[in-house]
């Protein structure tokens, strides 16, 4: 387990502080957590399509914020509490568990955030950061372009300097959120001649700016959750940019790790199989309760098992991080393993619905809203999402097993 | 707060897999898996140094007095180097028994010398019907002059060759239930049994039938009481699922790394095989699998004593798992080897092998999910 770190051995218990932070958190959310079937409420994160959802989603981050439940790691003089990694995770836990409705903040609070806590001038921190925790900036990741998803180096939005400005010329896709955000953090290549990685940068952009041009697509789901951006020299100020120039390919993998912690969570995962248990009790197959179709307990029992194995790596990795204990290569085995068991678990309970399964939130007869197909595509989403499975499986053979890069 | 292993704990892990490597590498183990009874009495003497057959005794009587994850990171080391001796037979499985169900006498007559090495003892459990629950248990003594008498047979009793007691499943009561379930010890020089090996494909564990004809023990032979035997055995089955996860893990971890040391030597078309994305993405899965059931093992094991509420079901939960990523991953390193996997001459069939008698060893995946699934209320 390596030098230097405490070995007190198995403890699973929180020290007695952290434990009361637990039960104020319930007792503040028992108290505040906004009624189901309002408009904060919502399955996944990004798909705002009415604007009474948004404003509502806004000011549930701004109450959570002012009780102090929001980026708590932050250092104390960004407006965070520099808490503990153990109480950022109770605090995770907590909301996940009590259903509260997801950040709609979430990519500013862990992407951009972290970037400019790290990487941010003071102007840029002070700038952002404050509006970042009360949500009354909503960011947006652009990165990914039609020519360039894995291979994201290769990307070609162009951003060419004129005296005190960035013109930036080209087209991102799969912009969650961008139709929402007032800001969009965004690779723009900034040297054509240097080798990929080394003409990128990392650079702020306010989506009022004219020249910009958001059209949503319409995902899978139905919902319009990400979306085509167009720059048509679009003038941004060179103080917008986020570390030194041409080393944006740095800044934007310090955040990578940052999402893939995100898209991983495994109390998402424990939450969605508590979900897939509480449908199985209550719903029957071939006449009988569904839990008694003995396939069925089979693939439940599978599907918990993977799911209790995640939750117990994950007090492992939380360990390690305390104790100074080196993580290896667990953010993209996290990201691999929850996004494929989030779609699995999903799968099963497809199965358990049997017809029901395809109905949509609306429909007569519909079970859990329409929730469950729904979850079955967003995870599959997600599985893309954020380097695809396949991504990290190339990440985790070269940086994890030693195996050499592909020709 | 800490989801790990003592400074105690990761010594043992350290000390074993060092000493492992000098004294039970591949070579070592084919060695002795040409053995009649795959078993070294030098070797067995050196891991009886270590203290390994004690890990389990409570201290009064000449052990280590150590838990079950303490087990579970001396297992796993001994999974990874797929050692022949009998530790999980008798220093984990006899030894639980004992230490669970043993009265004062039986305990101190029998722990010292199980910790000393000085006896090796094995559990007799399953019949011809190869079931776990309590029907599954048929041999039924006969009352006697001077005690029972036991005539019968129970198969896949392990290292029973080389074993001097048997901690033997009977049914002393009438039915098919728990009730009338006892446990009997039995010296292996008592007369009328026979031991006949059951060659198996795991040449590095051997199984064998233990056969019974007119054996006569006497009353103090009862270990846990008349009929009350089923208790502890359903305790042995989390003890032994924990413990062939342990087992399974370092297994897996080994077979992964010579697949991938392989394909990073190994050169096709120009360029080593570990360079074909075909191949690293079965490196990547396993390796997905590997990391995470190390997590699920390790909390198996310390529920044991740490939350003895959810001990079953972490044990079949860990069994289960860790039963399916041992197959696949033994079956994927194989087939990373292409050719040479496939041939006696190279080590990896051995681990391939272990994984199969251990994924059908104490209840198969399918039998550990259904008990999650009643654990669970479902
Ligand atoms: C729901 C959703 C939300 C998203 N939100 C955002 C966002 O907010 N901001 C943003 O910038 N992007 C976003 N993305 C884009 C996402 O990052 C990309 O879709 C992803 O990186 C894959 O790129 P691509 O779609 O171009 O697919 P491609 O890269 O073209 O991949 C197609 C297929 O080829 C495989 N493949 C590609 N390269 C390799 C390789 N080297 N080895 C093996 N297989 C390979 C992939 O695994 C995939 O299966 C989002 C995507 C989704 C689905
Ligand atoms: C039971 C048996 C019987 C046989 N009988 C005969 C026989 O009668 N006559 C005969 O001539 N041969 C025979 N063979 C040999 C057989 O054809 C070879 O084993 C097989 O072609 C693989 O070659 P290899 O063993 O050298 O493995 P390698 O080619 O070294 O392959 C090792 C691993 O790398 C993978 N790999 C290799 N190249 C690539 C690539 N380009 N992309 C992705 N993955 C790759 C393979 O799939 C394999 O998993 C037999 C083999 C077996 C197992």
């Amino acid at each position: 387990m390596g030098e230097g770190g405490d070995t007190s051995g198995m403890d699973l218990t929180h020290s007695e502080e952290d434990e009361a932070f637990r039960r104020a958190l319930k007792a503040w959310l028992r108290k505040h957590m906004p009624k189901r079937s309002t408009y904060v409420d919502g399955g996944d994160d990004f798909s705002y399509d009415d604007p009474r959802r948004v404003a509502a989603a806004r000011a549930w981050q701004r109450t959570l914020y002012k009780a102090g439940y929001v980026a708590i790691g932050w250092p104390k003089e960004f407006g965070g509490q520099g808490a503990s990694i153990v109480r950022q995770t109770i605090l995770n836990e907590e909301l996940i568990l009590n259903r509260a409705p997801s950040l709609i903040g979430a990519m500013g609070l862990q992407m951009v955030g972290p970037t400019l806590i790290r990487h941010g001038t003071p102007e840029q921190q002070k700038e952002h950061l404050p509006k970042i925790l009360t949500a009354d900036e909503i960011w947006c990741q652009g990165y990914s372009e039609p020519g360039s998803g894995s291979d994201l180096a290769s990307l070609k939005t162009r951003a060419v300097i004129d005296g005190d400005v960035f013109v930036v010329n080209g087209q991102k896709v799969w912009t969650s959120a961008a139709h929402l955000a007032d800001w969009m953090f965004c690779l723009v290549r900034t040297d054509v001649d240097a080798p990929k990685h080394k003409g990128i940068s990392y650079v702020l952009i306010d989506m009022k700016t004219p020249g910009i041009e958001v059209r949503p697509l319409k995902q899978m789901t139905g919902e319009s959750g990400f979306n085509e951006v167009f720059f048509n020299d679009v003038r941004v100020p060179r103080t917008n940019l986020v570390g030194k120039l041409n080393e944006g390919w740095q800044v934007a993998n310090s955040t990578l790790h940052f999402e893939r912690n995100m898209l991983a969570s495994t109390t998402r995962t424990q939450q969605l199989m508590n979900d897939l248990v509480a449908l199985a009790q209550r719903r029957t197959r071939n006449g009988a309760k569904a839990t008694r179709d003995p396939v069925i307990r089979q693939r439940m029992a599978d599907v918990l098992i993977r799911t209790e194995a995640m939750k117990y790596h994950a007090l492992k990795q939380l360990s390690d991080e305390i104790h100074g204990r080196p993580p290896g290569i667990g953010a993209s085995i996290n990201k691999l393993v929850t996004t494929e068991l989030n779609h699995d678990i999903c799968a099963v309970a497809l199965e358990v619905l049997g017809n029901y399964g395809q109905l949509r939130r609306n429909a007569p007869h519909v079970e859990d809203k329409g929730a469950w197909p729904k979850d079955h595509m967003f995870t599959l989403g997600l599985i893309i999402g954020g380097g695809t499975s396949q991504i990290q499986k190339n990440i985790i053979s070269e940086r994890g097993l030693g195996l050499p890069k592909g020709a | 707060m800490d989801f790990g292993l003592t400074a105690d704990q990761q010594l043992l892990a350290d000390s074993a897999r060092e000493f492992l490597a000098a004294e039970s590498s591949p070579t070592t183990v084919r060695r002795i898996s040409e053995d009649e009874h795959a078993f070294s009495p030098e070797l067995f003497r050196k891991i009886v140094e270590q203290g390994w057959t004690g890990l389990l005794v409570p201290e009064q009587y000449g052990g280590l007095g150590l838990e079950m994850l303490d087990a579970a990171v001396l297992l796993t080391e001994l999974g990874r180097s797929l050692t022949p001796a009998p530790i999980l037979s008798s220093a984990v499985l006899a030894t639980s028994l004992l230490c669970s169900a043993g009265s004062a006498a039986q305990r101190k007559q029998w722990l010292p010398k199980l910790a000393s090495g000085e006896v090796i003892a094995t559990v007799a459990w399953l019949e011809e019907g190869d079931r776990l629950d309590p029907g599954g248990i048929l041999l039924k003594p006969r009352r006697a002059r001077g005690g029972l008498r036991l005539s019968g047979s129970k198969l896949f009793v392990m290292d029973a060759e080389i074993a001097h007691l048997f901690v033997v499943a009977v049914r002393t009561g009438t039915g098919a239930g728990e009730a009338g379930v006892s446990l009997l010890l039995v010296p292996r020089d008592t007369p009328g049994i026979t031991v006949t090996a059951l060659p198996s494909i795991d040449v590095t564990r051997r199984v064998y039938e233990v056969k019974f004809d007119d054996v006569t023990v006497p009353p103090t032979a009862l270990l846990g009481g008349e009929g009350k035997g089923w208790k502890h055995l359903a305790r042995l089955l989390d003890v032994a699922c924990v413990a062939i996860a342990a087992e399974s893990q370092g297994g897996a971890e080994r077979a992964l790394h010579m697949a991938v040391e392989y394909a990073k030597v190994r050169e096709q078309f120009g360029r080593v095989i570990g360079s074909f994305q075909a191949v690293k993405h079965i490196a990547a899965e396993c390796f997905s699998e590997i990391e995470p059931s190390r997590s699920l093992v390790w909390y198996a094991a310390w529920a044991q004593h740490g939350s003895p509420r959810d001990a079953s079901r972490a044990a079949s939960m860990a069994k289960a798992r860790l039963s399916d990523v041992y197959s696949r991953t033994t079956d994927r390193s194989v087939q990373i080897h292409g050719g040479i996997g496939f041939t006696w001459e190279h080590d990896i069939h051995f681990w391939f092998k272990r994984a199969r008698c251990n994924e059908a060893a104490f209840g198969d995946p399918a039998f550990h999910r259904e008990r999650v699934a009643q654990l669970s209320g479902w």
